[in-house]
């Protein structure tokens, strides 16, 4: 069975990738990208719908800026933020040395 | 990944793009061909035809290729599926027949408010992207449960996490086979009950031999074909209406005209307008049904196992941007088919004298998707008196641009793919539920690879015939359950897998009141509130039942863990293991590794 119980100290025989002051450091930052990724998804998803109502008084192209926020730009925001989240990540990872091989 | 693919797959892996660009090319060639056959007189019945069964023969045929015996190729495709098509079949997989033929029609009847839907089921994959999909890759899980075995040590966890996943899921896979008996009986002129088991063989051919290697592969070629079939009526419907042949931008004229015209035509009496917030739903509903449909989207194990078959970590998540990007396509150009749609409505529609209405009014009211009754018996038709089915706006755009018959033919090869497609994903997330957390896990951890296939296939086969069958009764509401599945699964997963990856505090314990709890409550909101005459708590409507579901699931994890010893070290090690993309996963006592 593959124990690992028996293995003294954070390091593992064969699989532990990183020592733990750089794991712990790694994840802070990870942890940090999230939350600046949670606060702008709470924004573009939650956050501009509130003010609605005021946005629509003003028209772009023929379109309530609140109305067009629903249909479009929250939608755009995500992808945007999406492919941004990703290579942020990865920088992260490689700046750690914790990227795959 | 080390692997060491048969040499025809890894042909066919590394020449990707030129083998769906031909399969692209060729569908365009096909229904080129089919619009000159009209042309010639060919009649609409064999266009009909031709669009189902040959679109259906060529899933079957993918379907085939990629038959496949080997347990990893089954279960994740054998890991090897680039990030931007495992995008593509993502949407796909993603967009059922409700977001292909139903989202636009929602939009035209409900205007602002519907825009929940668009945003609850984008906004979900940044939750998926940032919380999840990279560190259930990372696990090297064959199914959502198996991640919860393994973090929560055992089984309970693994058979609360399938009992969530069965109940969220086969409500959505009936509603899906519903909608492929719907559209095949359209097309094909064939009684309801016989579409549905047609459409049955139709999954089942492309799941049953190869599994998830079959289903993706299927998925990216129902990707091309739903979004063709999506863009191209509206494209054309904008070119004729404004000139320009972008919807998605032209569309603000038609909001600006439909304003105008509400306001100032007198038939138009009584219409709501398309763009101010909050008159179908109140703010609490409207943010409501958006938050369940974003957790819910982030909990729904048909998705998550399509984050399973990517090479790596990275491209797990490069992946979930690729297919926010594919369901953006669509969900963007949603409102502008409703847009397009109200405005010929109001334009040449509502305040038209009853006898010379025009002529796709007809062909719709003549299969019952559009009502006109002339309450006030004065010949012109009036705002009132005139109800549109909302699956007909997208069915409709064709004839009420102008368009011919083989549009109409490709819009209903488009929905067959989106249902196929989801139905696809749905049956393959049970079954193998079914046949490897169940069986494999929990009854008969000694069997071997060939007969874990072939109780996967068996699994497969049965569940999609007793989803069938349910569909074939057309259940009374079956399709206002599908929108419960989202508040199902946030309720009963989202926590515990969250948790499970952020907060290493979190206990078997702790998870597992949490799902039960979570579950709990939220059925017993909407069992009360639907079939007792519960009164509404707070006034939230029971399709954002996850509002109290999400909640207490979170609560009770969190009180439960702080009240239970801390997690051992070896699971420490573990969760540490899963949140590097680098080095292997450090299994717990009991865990074995995959693969």
């Amino acid at each position: 069975m593959p124990l690992v119980g028996d293995v003294k100290g954070p390091r593992g025989p064969d699989t532990a990738a990183v020592d733990r002051a750089t794991g712990d450091a790694y994840w802070r930052r990870t942890s940090s990208l999230m939350w600046t990724m949670l606060a702008i998804w709470a924004v573009a998803g939650f956050g501009v719908h509130l003010f609605a109502t005021s946005l629509n008084t003003i028209t772009i192209f023929g379109f309530p800026l609140g109305f067009y926020m629903a249909a479009q730009g929250s939608l755009i925001i995500f992808v945007v933020q999406l492919f941004w989240f990703a290579k942020r990540q990865n920088a992260i990872d490689e700046e750690f040395g914790v990227e795959e091989e | 990944m080390s692997d060491s693919p048969k040499a025809q797959s890894g042909d066919f892996l590394s020449n990707l793009g030129r083998i769906y660009g031909w399969y692209t090319g060729g569908f365009a060639a096909f229904v080129l061909v089919l619009a000159v056959l009209e042309q010639v007189g060919v009649p609409n019945r064999i266009i009909g035809y031709l669009f189902v069964f040959l679109t259906i023969g060529v899933y079957a045929l993918i379907g085939y290729l990629s038959r496949t015996a080997q347990v990893s190729e089954y279960y994740v495709a054998g890991r090897r599926v680039p990030a931007l098509y495992n995008g593509m079949a993502t949407g796909s997989d993603w967009m059922s027949a409700a977001s292909f033929i139903g989202m636009a029609g929602t939009l035209y009847i409900q205007g602002y408010d519907g825009l929940a839907f668009v945003l609850g089921w984008t906004g979900g994959y940044v939750l998926v992207a940032i919380l999840l999909a990279p560190y259930l890759r990372k696990f090297g899980a064959y199914t959502v449960p198996d991640f919860l075995g393994a973090r929560y040590g055992g089984n309970l966890a693994r058979l609360a996490g399938v009992i969530v996943l069965m109940s969220a899921s086969f409500t959505y896979v009936v509603a899906q086979i519903f909608g492929t008996g719907i559209i095949a009986s359209r097309f094909l002129g064939i009684s309801f009950e016989l579409a549905v088991f047609v459409g049955l063989a139709g999954i089942l051919v492309c799941s049953m031999l190869g599994g998830m290697r079959a289903v993706t592969w299927t998925q990216v070629a129902q990707y091309i074909i739903l979004i063709i079939a999506y863009l191209l009526p509206v494209v054309l419907l904008s070119a004729k209406v404004t000139g320009v042949p972008v919807p998605q931008l032209m569309y603000g004229q038609a909001l600006e005209q439909i304003e105008m015209l509400r306001q100032t035509k007198e038939a138009l009496a009584g219409a709501p307008s398309h763009i101010t917030p909050f008159i179908n739903s109140d703010p609490i509903n409207f943010f409501g049904l958006i938050f369940c449909l974003m957790l819910g989207t982030a909990s729904l194990p048909h998705i998550l196992m399509r984050y399973f078959t990517t090479p790596s970590v990275r491209d797990a998540r490069q992946s979930v941007a690729w297919s926010l990007f594919f369901i953006f396509l669509l969900y963007f150009t949603a409102p502008a088919y409703a847009a397009f749609a109200k405005l010929e409505v109001f334009t040449n529609v509502i305040g038209a004298p009853i006898a010379s209405l025009p002529e796709w009014v007809s062909i719709w009211s003549n299969i019952g998707l559009v009502r006109i009754n002339d309450a006030n018996a004065d010949g012109i038709l009036q705002f009132r008196e005139f109800i549109i089915n909302a699956d007909a706006i997208v069915l409709a755009t064709p004839e009420i641009a102008g368009l011919p018959y083989v549009i109409a033919g490709l819009v209903a090869a488009g929905g067959l793919a989106a249902a196929l497609s989801t139905a696809d994903g749905l049956l393959l997330a049970i079954a193998n539920a079914l046949s490897h957390d169940i069986y494999y896990r929990m009854i008969d951890p000694q069997a071997n690879s060939k007969r874990r296939l072939v109780v996967a296939r068996v699994l497969l086969i049965v569940v999609a015939i007793v989803a069938a069958w349910v569909a074939s009764t057309r259940p009374a509401g079956i399709l206002a359950m599908v929108a419960w599945a989202f508040s199902i699964a946030a309720s009963g997963l989202f926590p515990a897998l969250v948790m499970g990856v952020w907060w290493k505090r979190t206990t078997s314990a702790g998870a597992v009141a949490g799902m039960v709890v979570g579950y709990g409550v939220c059925l017993f909101y909407l069992v009360g509130t639907q079939y007792y005459g519960m009164p509404l708590w707070f006034g939230i409507r029971n399709i954002s039942c996850g509002l109290f579901g999400i909640p207490a699931a979170f609560l009770t994890t969190f009180v439960v863990s702080l009240m239970t010893p801390a997690p051992s070290q070896a699971m420490q090690d573990f969760i540490d293991s899963i949140r590097t993309p680098r080095g292997g996963v450090r299994m717990v006592a009991g865990e074995k590794v995959l693969d």
